[in-house]
């Protein structure tokens, strides 16, 4: 004879309205931390323009697109490696590095072409780039540590080099210094072919495994090696890429200020991470893109300009980058905590 | 067998014996081959230089030891150190008088650290993202307060403190040198004979099972960066004194020189181990290194390699074996 | 091809040769599996079907989890044979579990939060089209199908973060039927789902089944059981002993298949004199989402059990009362003086100590030595004029590891060099130099050889006999019975029963954990 089963647990109403919420929430989350920099942006925009209307003209705009440029290319890197939960910090000491040594190419080879140039800085960062990867992917060791000691290895050499000699614009063919100033319609040639490059990067990332991978190596890195991903091979290319687009930066920078001496590029580090973290590119890596990177480093160009065309000194920048960077660090951890405690709750609840 | 407090001394000396051994072998051989290279390495007046252009890093690296023993990190200690610099060059050209600009000082420098600490342990977040957050906001309000200016006319009573010897020292202790090593000394028997630095060791090397034991770890974790802050404000006050001036960038780019040589000193950059034997070690040894950079003509700018090639070295040695291993597999 | 042994490499699926008509497409035998002293499984023997829901039951500890690692190929079995399809096998890793046909959905799934239900299905083996790009109509296509399959109407565009864990399984799910898996096991799949979500995952299961996959159905809520298998194997302290149709058996036959065994010896010390007044009172004590409503008393001298199955939130309930985690609403009181909520520091002042379930991440710190784990808990005591005293420290480990009989090598060891039994000594050592009015311990000999348990259990009572007030957790029905004077059971976080020693039998406990009445 069967037993007699004691009642059921209660039969409980499922509650499929907030499950779609939460569900719903993330998603809302994820979406807005990128067109949310759009918004900010446009709204930044338009409050500086009303009280000052030089803001937007069309010299100025040239100026903040010029001098984004960098970032944006130096942001590209540093969130494929951000993504899979890494950290690039020596990529302001491999623009200084790439900087001088490829310029001053043209001082001691006159009439070199200028795409061996690039060629040349894009191989000294991809240098850099590939020691930063091995020892990140081979050795157990927090990227953060190992791009610091870069980050100083790298800026001390470039500082035995150059000593106190410095690359003069006189030096450099006009052909080279005009690449950041051609437009067309007003648009500087430069910033839509960073916009290119930045697409290119954005469909690699999104279009081919080993970009997938990196989101999944950083999104859960115990899931990817249990998946079989070949987290070292994946960790170890992003490093050589930002190395390498690094590097290209660097021949870039040099282009846009004609004059390079060692102190070319400090500091970018701390500019390149706040503008990726701002664009929405998760601090703990799994998720973001270079497009809001992008946003994100285009937002800190206009905030400088701003200030400026305020009248605020620029002195501000830096205070306001570190803030920017805690705020949206901490907003990430808040809402990622949020979402996953109320999951927990819910679970439990239903059990 | 000989005993101290009732431990047999091969006990007290095992936890000693390994990294810290070799680093003081490191520093005797520093010690032979600067000797050796130039004369003048051993004499007083170079010690009391040493003493001067690296007595704030070591006293910076104090509190970092503890931080980075307990399991986290501050790179924000360089920012804070100009923070505070900007902050006396500032409160001493509106002429408020020292002792209340000291106050100020050391007030903004704890704050500092508490918002480190908070941020930290209430919230959550990653001391390491953090404090590269705070390394630019504490910097940027340097930046803020004091500009593009530099103030460089501080009384000849506090700046001798910068310049001169201890009086009745002979003329090779520096302020700094002789802070430092009162310091240590504090540091050394709170982290090695006090519960609170058992405790931070505990919380380092296990979280979980320090919170079960009944450890306030984020209580301690907030008093450890509260400590970094004041210590580094400090810091920032000696280093004003010393060159007379305050700037914005005062002590740019000092972090790593402390993290350096933390991690230099046998301290794993996991938490859980280290010892301030260690830490004083490793300040001999990287001013040695400095000095003998500096007596050779060195370009000074660069010695950054120096400094993250033993940053690197310190922190891929104790895993050598399994890094080549590991190499040579993938 | 022949396929004798299956590594890592790639294997195609199809190669795989189909079991012939009659023949288990898996079938286990005799495996054995051990982890130094202890042996977590005996006997392990399990034979599944094609197109059949199979159950798996047993206590904790009864060896099931390890079987189903062997058959993960997360561990490799030290003797016995697995055969998948008629062709013995070995595994050497999970990859080679997969390539065979064997897909394990765990209790908490592992998916990339981050990235979207189709990309965690496909994760490192996206369909490609031209110049190797990632065919993401084909992906959410292929996804769409998966979920067709399996009857969920689940986006494969959403990302993962923010499934519920119900949905996430779904997705496991799918995972596995799109690798080609042929064997399905799942274990303790509804411990986090409601009814109607249990429903939905019975309907899905049902589907693989008509679909011919073979499905390992781990479950301790036999009423599911019976609702969705049709044969049953049942193991016991890591032998099998049971497998039959689960047509004519009853829950009763289960429950007495799992658990019947001699009833252990009761320590002598055990079997309190009266037990003095309450030193411990937990009043209504709630956490949402946790425990309800949880009310009992500990008397001094007296050792109360809490059973139950593991996730009935005992061990929530400890950890709040100590202080770990939070509670909601209630109160602990301990001697009459109330606890602050959320502070270990408070517990402890009141005399409460905690000897936590995870000996490695939460007992101790690995690291440090016997004598400094000791002190751990200890070093305000210890300490004189702020110095911790060396030679007190030194005295206190050496008293405590005589009194416990704890075996090392020099105290100055790391705790870690130390076995699972004297690890957890130097845990008690810790707290009991505390001198501890109430005693939480969680799972007290989880992972000890049999000597050292009797110690512990020896100790426990001595303790009592002391008059300390001992809450013991525990999952081990011999030690529930055999050391405590009351036993209390938790099921889904709520206290559902409450025997005394003489009232207490091994079916009456398992039955209120579970959640049967058992006709006697």
């Amino acid at each position: 004879m069967r037993a007699v089963l004691s009642p059921r647990r209660q039969q409980r109403p499922d509650e499929p309205a907030k499950r779609t919420g939460s569900a719903a929430l993330a998603e809302r989350v994820f979406r807005i931390r990128e067109s949310g920099i759009v918004v900010v942006l446009a709204v930044f925009v338009a409050c500086t323009a009303a009280v000052q209307p030089r803001f937007l003209n069309s010299a100025n705009i040239q100026f903040v697109l010029i001098d984004t440029t960098v970032f944006a290319l130096l942001a590209l890197g540093e969130t494929m490696v951000v993504i899979s939960r890494n950290v690039d910090l020596s990529v302001g000491s491999v623009v200084g590095l790439s900087a001088y040594l490829a310029t001053s190419l043209f001082g001691q080879h006159p009439g070199i072409p200028i795409v061996v140039v690039f060629l040349a800085g894009l191989g000294i960062g991809l240098a850099c780039g590939i020691a930063n990867g091995i020892m990140v992917a081979a050795g157990r060791v927090p990227s953060l540590v190992v791009t610091l000691a870069t980050l100083y290895i790298i800026r001390g050499i470039d500082i035995l080099i150059v000593g106190g000699k410095e690359v003069v614009a006189q030096s450099l063919p006009s052909a080279f210094l005009e690449i950041p100033k051609a437009t067309v319609l007003g648009i500087p040639d430069l910033a839509i072919a960073i916009a290119v490059v930045i697409g290119i990067g954005a469909y690699y990332l999104r279009t081919f495994r080993s970009g997938r991978d990196l989101y999944a190596i950083g999104s859960n890195p115990e899931a990817a090696r249990l998946a079989g991903l070949p987290v070292g091979r994946r960790v170890f290319t992003a490093f050589a890429v930002s190395g390498a687009i690094a590097g290209v930066a660097g021949v870039l920078w040099g282009a846009q200020y004609g004059t390079i001496n060692s102190t070319a590029g400090t500091g970018y580090e701390l500019q390149v991470v706040s503008a990726v973290v701002v664009g929405g590119v998760a601090i703990f890596g799994g998720s973001g893109s270079v497009v809001g990177a992008a946003l994100g480093a285009l937002l800190l160009s206009t905030i400088s300009s701003a200030l400026y065309v305020l009248g605020i000194s620029p002195f501000w920048d830096q205070a306001i980058w570190g803030f920017l960077l805690l705020l949206a660090i901490a907003l990430d951890q808040t809402i990622t905590e949020r979402l996953t405690s109320a999951l927990r709750k819910r679970r439990t609840r239903h059990a | 067998m000989p005993s101290l407090r009732g431990r047999p001394l091969p006990d007290l000396l095992r936890p000693a014996l390994r990294w810290e051994t070799g680093l003081a072998v490191v520093v005797i051989l520093i010690l032979v081959i600067g000797s050796a290279a130039s004369p003048d390495f051993l004499t007083g007046n170079n010690l009391f230089n040493l003493g001067l252009s690296n007595g704030e890093v070591a006293i910076m690296v104090l509190p970092m030891t503890l931080i980075i023993i307990s399991g986290e990190i501050d790179l924000s200690v360089a920012s804070i150190l100009g923070m505070a610099s900007a902050l006396l060059g500032v409160l001493w050209n509106k002429h408020w008088p020292m002792p209340a600009i000291f106050v100020v000082v050391a007030i903004v420098g704890l704050a500092a650290g508490a918002v480190n600490g908070l941020l930290v342990t209430r919230l959550r977040l990653p001391s390491l993202a953090v404090t590269i957050g705070t390394l630019a906001l504490y910097r940027g309000i340097a930046t803020i307060l004091l500009g593009p200016n530099t103030v460089s006319d501080f009384p000849t009573a506090y700046t001798n403190l910068g310049v001169n010897a201890v009086p009745f020292t002979g003329n090779d202790l520096t302020y700094s040198t002789l802070i430092f090593i009162v310091l240590a000394i504090i540091f050394g028997i709170v982290l090695h004979a006090t519960p609170f630095g058992r405790s931070i060791y505990a919380m380092g090397a296990s979280p979980e099972a320090a919170q079960f034991a009944g450890i306030r770890v984020k209580r301690i974790k907030t008093i450890l960066f509260m400590l970094s802050g004041l210590i580094c404000s400090l810091a920032g006050v000696l280093w004003t004194f010393r060159l007379d001036t305050a700037v914005q960038n005062n002590g740019l780019g000092l972090e790593l020189n402390v993290v350096a040589i933390v991690l230099l000193a046998g301290v794993s950059i996991f938490g859980g181990k280290g010892s301030i034997i260690g830490v004083v070690l490793g300040v001999l040894a990287f001013a040695g290194i400095q000095n003998a950079l500096l007596l050779t003509n060195f370009n000074q700018e660069a010695t950054g390699i120096v400094t993250g090639a033993l940053l690197l070295a310190s922190v891929f040695l104790p895993n050598a074996g399994r890094f080549v291993r590991r190499l040579t597999r993938t | 091809m022949e396929v004798a042994r299956l590594d890592a490499a790639e294997s195609q699926p199809g190669s795989r040769t189909d079991a012939g008509e009659g023949q288990p497409v898996l079938a286990l035998r005799h495996a054995t599996k051990s982890f130094g002293a202890v042996r977590a499984l005996v006997d392990g023997s399990v034979e599944l079907r094609a197109g059949e829901v199979h159950a798996l039951l047993g206590e904790n500890g009864a060896g099931k989890s390890t079987l189903v690692k062997i058959l993960a190929g997360v561990y490799q079995p030290d003797s016995g044979t697995l055969e998948v399809a008629g062709r013995e096998v070995a595994l050497h890793g999970p990859a080679a579990a997969r390539a065979a046909g064997i897909a394990v959905i765990y209790q908490e799934p592992t998916l990339f939060p981050d990235l979207t239900v189709a990309e965690n299905m496909f994760v490192g083996r996206q369909p490609l089209r031209s110049g190797r790009r990632i065919d993401r109509r084909a992906m959410h296509d292929e996804t769409a199908a998966v979920f067709k399959r399996l009857g969920v109407p689940l986006d494969p565009a959403r990302i993962a973060r923010g499934l519920s864990i119900a949905d996430q399984q779904v997705v496991e799910i799918g995972k596995a039927l799109s690798l080609d898996a042929r064997v399905i096991v799942m274990d303790e799949p509804t411990a986090a789902l409601s009814a109607a979500e249990t429903g939905r995952l019975f309907d899905v299961i049902r589907t693989l089944r008509d679909q011919g996959a073979a499905v390992l159905f781990i479950s301790h809520r036999l009423e599911e059981v019976f609702t969705i298998c049709e044969r049953v194997t049942v193991m016991r302290d890591g032998s099998h002993v049971l497998t039959s149709d689960l047509a004519g058996l009853t829950a009763a036959d289960l429950v007495r298949a799992m658990v019947g065994r001699e009833l252990a010896e009761r320590p002598p010390e055990a079997g309190a004199d009266t037990p003095g007044d309450p030193v411990l009172t937990v009043d209504r004590l709630t956490s949402e989402g946790v425990f309800t409503d949880i009310s009992f008393t500990v008397r001094a001298g007296e050792i109360v059990a809490l059973a139950g199955l593991v996730g009935s939130g005992r061990s929530e309930v400890a950890r709040a009362i100590f202080g770990i985690d939070r509670y909601d609403a209630g109160s602990v009181t301990v001697r009459g003086q109330h606890l602050r909520r959320a502070s270990p520091v408070s517990a402890m002042a009141a005399g409460v100590g905690f000897v936590p379930e995870d000996r490695r991440q939460q007992g101790l710190v690995m690291d440090m030595s016997v004598e400094q784990n000791v002190a751990l808990a200890s070093l305000g005591r210890l300490a004189k004029g702020g110095l911790i005293r060396a030679s007190a420290e030194r005295a206190m480990a050496t008293d405590w590891a005589a009194r416990l009989k704890i075996k090392y090598g020099r105290l100055t060891d790391p705790v870690s060099m130390l076995s699972g039994g004297n690890q957890q000594k130097v845990v008690l050592a810790k707290w009991l130099g505390r001198k501890p009015a109430v005693l939480i311990v969680d799972e007290p000999t989880r992972g000890i050889d049999v000597g050292t348990k009797a110690e512990v259990h020896h100790l426990l009572a001595g303790l009592a006999k002391s008059g300390v007030g001992v809450l013991m957790i525990s999952s081990e029905l011999p030690e529930v019975l055999g050391v405590s004077d009351r036993i209390l059971v938790m099921r889904e976080g709520a206290l559902v029963a409450e025997f005394s020693h003489d009232s207490a039998s091994e079916e009456a406990i398992m039955s209120a954990a579970m959640g049967q009445q058992v006709a006697k």
